[in-house]
């Protein structure tokens, strides 16, 4: 059987690996994948917690993350798109507005 | 059984999740995402979770993966320019984030997250897909509403932003 | 409940005026009167059961309003005789000079105002003779100054008005700062502000000689301050730029006497402390006789009956000095009401002859005669003619005086009567007899008017008859009660009373030698006696010149000094400059970069788990 530290622990990786994603990459598109890796690793944890506490309510919690996650792509991606249109980049460090 | 199941799915799902990160042409990374969700979906099998195994793939593969494919070809971004593709504070962010492992990863590995492994009913494993959405339509349906609310109004949002301007 | 119900109508009245019957002016002056003609007939109970039991206890009731260790302070009311006495004068005489005023306001713009005034004014009075404990008494203390203030400076237009409010806040403030010191100074010694408490303390003893007199002294100080006393004299005299009714009923029968109040609710305090009484007796013997002397020669007939109102408190806190507290509250009492009439008449000639000069009045006899008979029977009362009320209570002070061995104050009292009575023989000569010096027709006042006149006119006849020194129980039996350490009654003395009838008869005649007849301005002028006097002695000028300009400037400078460069340059553009600075320095942090505000996010998180968590 497997310990529930290890899914933790997994759990982590992904969501380090995200964060790193969202740190290191300039493009913008880049950076919402490294954000849905991060979901995945919390979707994990969440999982795996619920398994191990013999819940349900962590899974049903899943299906309302994953449906937000779902909605934040959508937004996110076409709010890219209309960045992309206007300021023809996807480099986040070129979008700096908020300085001003 | 078990144990090399879980390690022939994590071990894919850290490997892919680092190729997000760190290829190049936003295509690969699109595909690596999949690869890495497909695998999480896995997870959720060895979880006992075979509905949120099929939801991962429906959204996360059939949906998500697909709208970033799209929106890199709609965009035509191509590859980032060479050695220009890292963020210029990467020294600091790797130290932060390594530390940030660290730290998780000692909490983890001797704080008190360990819980006890339940007993599930074979009930819950065989009817799992049933009892999650008895769930959802009585005691969750209030929650239940509000996201499907959610999801509309993501829905238009998304088509007003992505629409062209009109001149 | 019946003194809560007291204390606080007029308070409600005052605030009903000011926020709700402003516009409506007849309604707001019937409120006002309404709120102290009740009070009235709501403290003639506790006077009835004075005069039923006159050695009562006295009834407190209060309340803790700050309780904290090693301090508790209450707010509560007392009616012992004292309070009931003073609840009787304040009520009464500010039932009638309200009355009064109606007429006397009667047209004026800012009636409404004035009345909101007399209701603050009253409360704060009723605060001070009912409190039962020093910090009370010192908080109604300055609010009785307050509206003091508001009142003199009710014509606030006027120039000399607002400097007159002004200078009469300011004096005070001087005055009360000692006293609020004294309080600290006896509550050090004794760890309470209740005055029965304090009595009791003093009572077992044990407080060294020289906290006592310190305490007395300083205490002295807010009664200086508040019953104008010398070197605080000058503010008195100007607050005779308020409206009459104001003069008449703050600066004459009320708030005035507080000082003398005072002085009668502490005399175990003073009686323990003997020094502090002589200071107390020769400031109040030298008060009287200087404003005694400016009053001669003083041409306005406001102006006259103020300085003889410094002179009469000057006469009570003699009283109080020399151990007289019976004879210098009945004198405050007797005071009270010929004084008040004096205002009042005063105040219905200038409302007739449209003037205050004395010299431009004459022979007003003939046309205001209502007027100058109840103006003669109060000069008279002032001067201490026999039977009349000044007789009486006169007399018991000078007796006090003469039995308490201090010969030099018994000259300067019969002096002081002497000059008081000449003075009162020339105001009411020039005014009211010799030849006609005025223009235009003046005419009677209202009933309105008149009514409180004759009715204040029986009381200074006839008030002096409570303290008839053959009967008892009479004036002194109630006031002497057992939680006073006064020396109660001095009994009757003819060497006094007829050296005093005998002075005031010499007064009386020179006044009539030299003002009786035919003239334009005074005979006297020329002297320099007269000048010094007519100046005042120059106590303004050497404030002015001397406190004002040397002191008051100095201290304007350094403020000045302190004001720019510590406040202004160190504080104000101190913390701009280091604001600014700052903000250049933390602007850096806000690149615009999202990826760095990521990576301080995540770094917090770090941070964060190092410091607090379960490593």
């Amino acid at each position: 059987m497997i310990p529930l530290s290890h899914y933790l622990l997994l759990s982590l990786a992904l969501f380090s690996i995200g964060v790193a994603g969202v740190l290191l990459r300039r493009s913008i598109i880049i950076v919402l994948m490294s954000l849905e890796l991060i979901f995945n690793s919390i979707n994990l944890s969440l999982v795996a917690f619920a398994h191990f506490l013999q819940s349900m309510t962590g899974r049903v919690f899943v299906v309302f993350t994953i449906t937000v996650a779902a909605a934040e792509v959508a937004v996110g991606l076409a709010i890219l798109v209309a960045v992309y249109r206007r300021r023809k980049t996807v480099y986040v460090e070129e979008l700096n507005e908020m300085k001003h | 059984m078990e144990k090399l199941f879980f390690l022939i799915f994590a071990v894919i799902a850290i490997v892919s999740a680092i190729g997000v990160v760190s290829l190049r042409n936003p295509v690969h990374s699109a595909i690596s995402l999949m690869v890495c969700f497909l695998q999480v979906a896995a997870l959720f099998i060895l979880l006992r979770s075979p509905f949120l195994a099929a939801v991962q793939v429906f959204i996360y593969v059939g949906a998500v993966v697909v709208l970033f494919l799209f929106a890199v070809m709609v965009l035509d971004l191509g590859k980032e320019r060479f050695g220009g593709y890292l963020h210029h504070q990467r020294p600091i962010a790797l130290v932060v984030v390594i530390g940030f492992v660290f730290v998780m990863g000692f909490t983890i590995l001797h704080g008190s997250l360990d819980a006890p492994l339940g007993n599930y009913t074979e009930e819950a494993l065989v009817k799992n897909t049933e009892i999650m959405g008895k769930l959802l339509f009585t005691k969750y349906v209030f929650p239940f509403e509000v996201v499907s609310f959610l999801l509309l109004i993501a829905l238009i949002g998304a088509i007003v932003l992505a629409m062209k301007e009109k001149r | 409940m019946t003194t809560w119900l007291i204390l606080f109508i007029p308070l409600i009245s005052a605030v009903l005026i000011t926020f709700v019957t402003r516009r409506q002016k007849d309604l707001s002056s019937y409120i006002s009167i309404g709120a102290v003609v009740f009070c009235f007939i709501l403290s003639i109970d506790p006077i009835l059961n004075l005069l039923k039991h006159p050695h009562m206890e006295p009834i407190q009731q209060s309340f803790s309003w700050i309780n904290i260790p090693g301090l508790h302070v209450e707010m509560g009311t007392l009616l012992d005789p004292l309070s009931i006495l003073m609840l009787f004068v304040v009520t009464f005489v500010g039932s009638l000079i309200h009355i009064y005023s109606r007429g006397y306001m009667h047209g004026d713009p800012g009636f409404s105002r004035f009345f909101a005034c007399l209701s603050l004014f009253i409360f704060s009075m009723f605060g001070i003779v009912l409190s039962n404990n020093f910090i009370q008494i010192f908080i109604f203390w300055e609010l009785v100054g307050l509206s003091s203030y508001l009142l003199i400076g009710y014509y606030f237009e006027k120039p000399s008005a607002s400097d007159a409010s002004k200078k009469a806040f300011l004096v005070n403030r001087i005055g009360d700062f000692g006293f609020i010191l004294g309080i600290f100074v006896l509550f050090q010694a004794t760890g309470t502000f209740n005055f029965i408490e304090i009595n009791h303390i003093l009572e077992k003893g044990g407080i060294p000689d020289s906290t006592l007199y310190l305490a007395a002294l300083l205490i002295f100080c807010g009664a200086v301050g508040k019953s104008a006393q010398f070197p605080l004299h000058v503010w008195l005299p100007d607050a005779m730029e308020g409206p009459t009714p104001v003069s008449a009923l703050i600066h004459a029968a009320t708030m005035v006497a507080a000082g003398v109040y005072l002085l009668a609710r502490t005399a175990l305090l003073y009686h323990l402390s003997p020094d502090a009484m002589e200071v107390v007796a020769y400031i109040g013997g030298f008060t009287a006789l200087l404003a005694a002397v400016i009053a001669v020669a003083q041409n306005d007939i406001k102006r006259v009956v103020a300085y003889s109102t410094l002179s009469s408190l000057g006469y009570m806190v003699m009283a109080m000095g020399v151990g007289g507290m019976t004879a210098g509250m009945f004198y405050l009492t007797t005071h009270a009401f010929f004084k008040a009439l004096l205002f009042l008449a005063a105040g219905s000639v200038i409302h007739a002859f449209h003037t205050q000069n004395i010299w431009e009045m004459g022979s007003a006899f003939k046309k205001v005669k209502t007027t100058g008979a109840t103006f003669i029977l109060g000069s008279l009362a002032m001067a201490g003619v026999f039977p009349f009320s000044g007789f009486w209570s006169k007399d018991e002070i000078l007796t006090a005086t003469f039995t308490s061995h201090h010969y030099f104050l018994f000259a300067i009292g019969i002096l002081v009567a002497f000059i008081s009575a000449f003075f009162m023989t020339r105001l009411v000569f020039v005014t009211f007899f010799g030849n006609e010096r005025y223009h235009g027709h003046p005419h009677e006042s209202p009933p309105v008017m008149t009514v409180p006149l004759i009715i204040l006119a029986v009381f200074a006849v006839l008030s002096g008859f409570a303290g008839l020194p053959w009967f008892e129980p009479n004036f002194g039996t109630y006031i002497a009660g057992p939680s006073h350490g006064g020396h109660g009654e001095h009994g009757f003395n003819f060497f006094v009373a007829g050296l005093s009838t005998v002075v005031v008869l010499a007064g009386i005649a020179l006044g009539y030698i030299i003002y009786c007849r035919e003239l334009t301005k005074d005979p006297l002028e020329g002297n320099v006696l007269y000048k010094l006097a007519h100046n005042k002695f120059y106590f303004d000028e050497f404030y002015d010149n001397f406190i004002v300009a040397k002191i008051y400037n100095g201290i304007a400078t350094i403020c000045n000094f302190a004001e720019v460069n510590i406040i202004i340059h160190l504080f104000v553009n101190g913390f701009a400059y280091l604001t600014r600075e700052s903000g250049k320095i933390l602007r850096l942090t806000t690149t615009g970069k999202l990826q760095h505000y990521t990576l301080i996010m995540v770094a917090g998180v770090v941070a964060l788990f190092l410091l607090f968590g379960a490593l």
